[in-house]
């Protein structure tokens, strides 16, 4: 149990999350709750490795996947927006949908482990010598690692200090003072559940591609796309803590995973150890902890009266009262 | 709601007709909704038929594949119905949580746990091993039940009482049930290592049609068992409980409109508990039946889905009871023939596609198309 190890693995599975849930959030500040995300993610990495594989070439799988999981998170747009049907169910079958498409299309990619190419992987010189945040931060990451730290501040600036920010929080706050003033609403929400498309498919390829190379079926995400929808409201709608929950999330994964090596913590005999069957109670815990967090989220959010998007999970119809 | 109308697409030729799409005033007729399932699910098999076409397979050799083995003869008939058995169950769990528009996802877990509880019975045991059988069948369904609705109410609780969000907590849930059973089916009710625990003594399954061929040969062979008639009693007392009783009114007044119901006096948090230990039971039920009258121990893989899938049939069912043994028959055949298809995705890719179909055709539910000629100005 090396604690730096387990930092920086936290830190690479904890960009996966970051993506997804960044994602999330874009398409959740418009006003649209979009459950796909498991799916989504799916489709990106099964359409990132597969294209990988047969074109050689792995940044060409990474654009794919963001295009196919964009693509299909249309649908969810077209009918949440357009149809007006009601988000959450709309978003389960989404992810029904995408998990079938990519098993389907999926099918045989398993065998292609160790011929595929992977996104390559960097140590920063000068800041990897850091003692401590060396290790963690900057020592042999995936690429996609160094562009996930760009890419919060980034969000953060886009959401909260941009002009086109202030217009996807007005679709998402108050649809119809937003449409007054010549937002077009519809526009805006069809341009967000795509973007969050294009992130969940980016944090798919990511998988695949890089952080745990290979093709598993449903295995490959594991439940990230919804630990990411919990995470955004932990992450209060904010691209910080929506990293801080990914990172953290990421850590607790591979501490689970290594908590079952040593014979000894701490001076004392380590159950796991002695008994390997504890380790399913082990495997419980990331999933604990969401729902951990999202009691801290909700409850955090009561008292800081920081509120969900108000809009969100409504349709808007033009020219009717209300919302 | 805004009228939509679509836009003239060459200039020198006018389309003759407006198409305006208005909210429907009048209530639709009565044979709109099913008609509107039905045309969703086939055009769900059309787009699926050319999924698996661009996938490289032959869609028309899966979908006949698909009704022989799931249609075709008795035999066949009968294991559709075991695969119905279950979906039923679920289904209506999942019916009486989203007429509430609580959105229990957590069926799964909630079966893995009845089956959970099923299995305690007879492997902890709670019975004698030589106990009569119809003391097995009540206090194994008894069990499982319990299990599933303790799994439905750790959800409803902390909804009810931090406000966490169902979806993501009663997923979750989903997750840890499965680490649950493996503990236990990996340690501590393994059968000499391997992942399963021993097989149930006889007198703990549940009878089976089979179990009646000495005085009706017919039935030899046939493996539906008596988990229908849970889910038949269950389908109907639900059905009862939604359309006729005092808390079917609360439930569903809750779903169309949580402020007039809390004015009304009606307590929204109770409710939401109430209906999750109610979910949960149902979907523990679920998983025991599945336990005791196919699996006769407790393994790994018991469930295909069935949680998921129960999602889908509650929307298809129009969160109608009755109508839920209908819909789980179609969906019990597709994944009992679906299980050979290749791709082995393709079952789940249909669910899917009727799903996003179904819920697509509500527009037409809730709107009108009216075609009307266009007049010349």
């Amino acid at each position: 149990m090396d604690l730096i190890l387990i930092l920086a693995s936290g830190i690479a599975t904890g960009t996966v999350l970051l993506y997804a849930t960044v994602g999330e959030i874009f398409s959740e500040r418009s006003g649209i709750l979009n459950l796909g995300v498991e799916g989504m993610m799916l489709i990106g990495a099964m359409s990132a490795y597969k294209t990988a594989a047969a074109t050689n070439n792995a940044w060409l799988g990474l654009l794919v996947a963001m295009l196919a999981a964009g693509l299909i998170s249309q649908i969810h747009a077209f009918i949440t927006i357009t149809l007006q049907a009601d988000q959450v169910i709309s978003g389960l079958a989404l992810n029904f949908l995408a998990t079938g498409i990519s098993l389907v299309l999926g099918e045989g990619l398993t065998s292609l482990r160790d011929v595929v190419p992977q996104l390559p992987k960097y140590s920063i010189p000068g800041l990897s010598q850091i003692p401590w945040l060396g290790g963690i931060f900057f020592d042999n990451h995936s690429i996609m690692v160094y562009f996930g730290y760009l890419f919060i501040p980034l969000t953060w600036y886009l959401i909260n200090r941009s002009r086109p920010g202030l217009h996807l929080r007005a679709v998402g706050e108050y649809p119809a003072a937003a449409d007054t003033l010549g937002i077009r609403v519809y526009f805006t929400r069809y341009l967000y559940v795509f973007v969050g498309g294009l992130l969940a498919g980016l944090a798919g390829a990511t998988i695949s591609l890089s952080i745990s190379p290979g093709w598993f079926g449903g295995l490959t995400t594991a439940g990230q796309g919804w630990i990411a929808v919990g995470l955004v409201i932990f992450a209060q709608w904010n691209p910080y803590r929506a990293a801080f929950g990914g990172f953290t999330f990421g850590a607790l994964r591979r501490l689970v995973l290594d908590l079952q090596g040593p014979a000894m913590i701490f001076g004392l005999s380590n159950p796991f150890y002695y008994n390997i069957h504890y380790g399913f109670f082990l495997k419980m815990i990331p999933y604990i902890f969401t729902v951990v967090f999202l009691v801290i989220g909700s409850r955090e959010a009561n008292r800081k009266r920081i509120g969900t998007p108000a809009a969100l999970g409504l349709p808007y119809i033009r020219g009717q009262r209300g919302l | 709601m805004a009228d939509i109308s679509v836009k003239e697409s060459a200039p020198k030729w006018k389309f003759p007709f407006k198409i305006k799409i208005e909210n429907r005033v009048d209530n639709p007729p009565k044979w709109l909704s099913p008609v509107l399932s039905l045309s969703a699910v086939v055009i769900a098999l059309l787009i699926g038929a050319l999924v698996i076409w661009i996938a490289g397979a032959d869609p028309w050799a899966a979908y006949s594949h698909i009704a022989k083995y799931s249609l075709g003869s008795w035999g066949v008939i009968s294991d559709t119905m075991v695969k119905a058995i279950p979906l039923m169950l679920v289904g209506l769990a999942c019916s009486i949580a989203f007429r509430m528009k609580l959105w229990n996802i957590g069926a799964e877990g909630q079966f893995f746990l009845g089956a959970f509880g099923a299995s305690m019975v007879v492997l902890l045991p709670v019975l004698p091993m030589e106990a009569p059988k119809w003391q097995f069948i009540l206090v194994t369904a008894g069990f499982g039940m319990f299990f599933g609705a303790l799994w439905g109410f750790i959800p409803g609780f902390l909804k009810a009482r931090y406000n966490v969000n169902e979806i993501i907590s009663t997923l979750m849930m989903n997750y840890i049930a499965i680490e649950w059973n493996n503990y236990f089916i990996y340690g501590v009710w393994s059968e000499s290592g391997f992942q399963m625990s021993r097989m149930f003594q006889r007198n703990a399954w549940l009878p089976r049609l089979s179990d009646l061929a000495k005085s009706w040969p017919f039935f030899g062979g046939l493996t539906t068992h008596f988990g229908l008639v849970f889910a038949i009693v269950a389908a109907v007392i639900l059905w009862w409980v939604l359309s006729k009783s005092r808390w079917g009114y609360e439930i569903k007044l809750i779903g169309d409109n949580p402020r007039a119901a809390e004015y009304a006096g009606i307590s929204i948090k109770k409710n939401i508990v109430l209906v999750m230990i109610v979910s949960g039971a149902l979907a523990g039920l679920a998983g025991a039946s599945e336990i005791t009258g196919v699996v006769h121990r407790l393994q790994g893989a018991i469930s295909p889905g069935y949680g998921y899938t129960g999602i889908i049939i509650a929307w298809l069912a129009k969160l109608n009871p009755l109508a839920v043994i209908l819909a789980s028959i179609l969906f019990g055949a597709l994944i009992l023939a679906g299980r050979e298809v290749q791709p082995s995705g393709i079952p789940t890719l249909i669910q899917g596609l009727i799903m996003v179909f179904l819920i697509a055709s509500d527009f037409f539910y809730r709107n009108q198309v009216r075609i009307t000629r266009k007049v010349e100005d």
